[in-house]
């Protein structure tokens, strides 16, 4: 155990308050920060000093950062809080749903909104009190939604979330169903249908002294079809393919979903399987898991080299039951052309069902001008977004009727 | 008859014509010492089922075979009545005109109208001493039958209401294969032996050869296996198991070839590939490269 010595605050009792309630807000915007964090953060700005504001970002980074994702919301939450009051008044004017029409062509970068709301939530001190439209800007959430809340939640993008949102999603799609249609198994069960149950006929027949008046039968049991989940988690896309996972992993520990079972990998530059993770725990700690080998987080993704690799060492062994396949990926290859096709053509055979969802469909004028999409598309049996609550909502539909094709044809008629 | 040490289970095997590693040697000779049920798991073609009739055969004892498919269940795996045998009979006490209920019931579920299927075959007693049982592709089951399995392998006993339950007198050497194409689950794994039967190195595959296909050439066979080994270390989709190397060997000698030679591959490529891809990927120079490939190897060993 280190002692450590007496803790001498800054002589400006202004800054130890202020950084202390920068950590509160930084706590509200999702990043996992404790007390004993803002004491290590308080002496470190002692030890390093409080000269260069560059310096002075670092420190607190360092204290306050603990995984890659937590970056931007980071540096949001700085320039918010100590450069620039006029960008809170910006920002706060994005988030009136009154004035968030004339500010639409700023679009709000990643975690920006994030960071205002966790800010604006908080006392701030040498700040203008925000104005009275706060209970607009809230989202409430206990039980009582409002109609209109829960529909605008659902076609609100997932990247531009607010952790308030976030959550109030998570529990929407805690209660979204996934229904799929279930095959038929070789396996029997003792109910009227067209098979001959001999061993239930003669015990029949022996009670009745050996008469036999019909035959008890057997039908073909149901069973429920795998499903596999290829999550691209490299830069952009990790918001949407965390949200989706939290989906999956709701409907996979829910009695009587019908998925035999999931198994879920991810991808940015390396395949892993994060199956068990899933089961286990929750989502996050499958995925920091999962996020602590991809170390390239913002490097883009190797798609095709990553479904190459899931097709030799994986696909035998997940889909060998006949599963319905996944796709997360905003299609975007750093490499295209590296057997991207052929691999997501062998994904496509093996599957009894491909469907691919894409958080680019979001954009009205999306068009299949990617390499990587123009190879992925004809494989696909489905090609649907995934970027907030409604597409997940279209995706319960496609899964439960296999012909359904979502966006393809449409894009496909815009290739040709 | 069992084996008394490792080396024995090796020296045996070789008696039967299996080339057996050490490793594979250990955990067989561990899984009948200890009574545990052996897990082999590896590509298609690495001689898993082999190693079962090899054991059988090495020990005198009688290789009793449970093939997996979806939708086996208790019925086809355990014991099945003789349906037609009894409604013959209940047609004969009628027309005889002394048709009980009791003894009808009696007569009718009794060892001469049973069927054993094999894992009740399993449980009783054999000429030669336990039998070995052999779960040929457990992967191509479904979880509720692995459950089962989970229950009779634990115990070594079933029970059929008519006749009581049967428990075998010693437990059979029980030897599980998957060839991977889903995960077998924990609970059945955690009560075995595991081994990954993996494919053998050149001289391993040289003796297997020799001992399979004794009549081919030694030069033929290093340029087999050679190529073979080779073949292994490229991006195919299904790579070859021995028993391709074998078969292909007994191609060749059925063509009468003497050499390897991109043409002859050419020609029989599709006794060691099984997928259009892979036979695509080895056409015009490529075959010839690994082949040149596999003769400056040759040279080397």
């Amino acid at each position: 155990m280190v002692k450590l010595p007496e803790l001498s605050l800054p002589d400006d009792p202004k800054l130890a308050q202020n950084i202390t309630h920068f950590a509160r807000a930084l706590r509200k915007a999702g990043l996992p920060i404790g007390p004993g964090r803002v004491i290590d953060a308080i002496r470190a700005v002692e030890v390093a000093g409080f000269t260069k504001k560059r310096d002075f970002y670092w420190v607190l980074h360092a204290c306050f950062v603990s995984k890659p994702e937590e970056r931007a919301v980071f540096g949001q939450m700085f320039r918010l809080y100590w450069r620039d009051p006029q960008y809170m008044e910006k920002m706060m004017a994005m988030m009136l749903p009154a004035v968030r029409g004339v500010q639409e062509e700023r679009t709000a970068q990643a975690a920006e909104k994030r960071a205002a709301q966790a800010l604006l939530d908080g006392q701030l001190p040498d700040l203008p009190a925000p104005p009275d439209a706060d209970d607009a800007v809230e989202i409430d959430i206990d039980a009582s939604q409002t109609i209109s809340a829960q529909e605008r939640l659902k076609t609100l993008d997932f990247e531009q979330m607010s952790t308030a949102e976030m959550a109030a999603a998570k529990r929407m799609l805690a209660s979204l169903r996934l229904p799929v249609s279930p095959v038929l198994s070789r396996r029997t069960m003792a109910r009227p249908g067209d098979l001959a149950d001999w061993r239930r006929t003669m015990r029949a027949a022996i009670r009745r002294g050996g008469e036999i008046n019909e035959f008890a039968t057997r039908r073909r049991r149901p069973r429920y079809p795998n499903l596999v989940v290829i999550c691209d988690i490299s830069g952009s896309m990790a918001s949407y393919s965390r949200v989706i996972l939290h989906f999956l992993h709701a409907v996979a520990n829910r009695e009587g979903q019908g998925w035999a079972q999931i198994h879920a990998f991810t991808f940015g530059t390396r395949l892993t399987n994060i199956t068990r993770h899933l089961r286990k725990r929750d989502v996050d700690a499958a995925l920091a898991a999962a996020g602590a080998e991809a170390q390239d987080w913002e490097g883009g993704t190797r798609i095709g080299e990553c479904l190459t690799q899931f097709n030799r060492d994986w696909s035998r062994r997940v889909m060998g039951q006949g599963a319905v396949v996944l796709l997360i990926t905003d299609g975007l290859d750093r490499d295209p052309g590296a057997g991207l096709g052929a691999a997501m053509e062998r994904l496509a055979l093996t599957a009894r069902q491909l469907i691919w969802l894409n958080p680019l469909l979001r954009w009205d004028g999306f068009a299949p001008k990617a390499q990587g999409i123009v190879e992925m598309l004809p494989h696909c049996s489905s090609f649907r977004a995934g970027h907030n609550i409604e597409a997940l909502e279209g995706l319960a539909a496609a899964l439960s009727s296999p012909d359904d094709v979502g966006q393809k044809a449409r894009l496909m008629a815009m290739m040709e | 008859m069992s084996f008394a040490d490792i080396d024995e289970v090796q020296a045996r095997l070789g008696a039967q014509d299996y080339v057996c590693g050490r490793a594979l040697a250990t955990v067989v000779f561990l899984a009948q010492k200890l009574g545990r049920p052996l897990f082999l798991e590896g590509e298609a073609g690495t001689g898993k089922t082999e190693i079962a009739k090899a054991i059988a055969a090495s020990l005198g004892r009688r290789l009793i075979r449970l093939q997996c498919y979806e939708g086996l269940d208790s019925n086809s795996a355990v014991y099945e009545w003789n349906f037609a045998e009894q409604m013959i009979a209940i047609r004969a006490a009628e027309a005889a005109g002394g048709a009980d209920r009791d003894g009808l019931k009696s007569e009718l579920f009794t060892e001469d109208y049973l069927i054993a299927r094999p894992l009740l075959e399993a449980m009783r007693p054999q000429p030669g001493g336990a039998p070995v049982l052999l779960i040929d592709e457990l992967d191509r089951t479904d979880a509720p039958f692995e459950a089962f399995l989970l229950e009779a392998l634990s115990d070594f006993q079933v029970t059929i209401p008519e006749l009581g339950t049967i428990r075998a007198p010693e437990p059979p050497i029980v030897i599980l294969t998957s060839n991977r194409t889903r995960e077998v689950h924990d609970a059945l794994k955690r009560r075995c032996l595991y081994h990954w039967v993996d494919y053998p190195d050149f001289a391993r595959e040289i003796e297997i050869l020799g001992a399979r296909a004794p009549e081919a050439a030694a030069n033929l066979s290093r340029e087999i296996v050679a190529f073979v080994q080779r073949l292994r270390g490229e991006d195919l989709f299904k790579k070859p198991g021995v028993a391709e190397t074998i078969d292909w060997a007994k191609c060749l000698l059925a063509l009468d070839v003497i050499n390897l030679s991109p043409e002859v591959i050419a020609d029989t490529l599709g006794a060691i590939l099984k997928y259009q891809d892979d036979i695509q990927k080895l056409q015009g120079s490529e075959a010839k490269r690994i082949l040149d490939e596999a003769k400056a190897d040759l040279a080397t060993v």
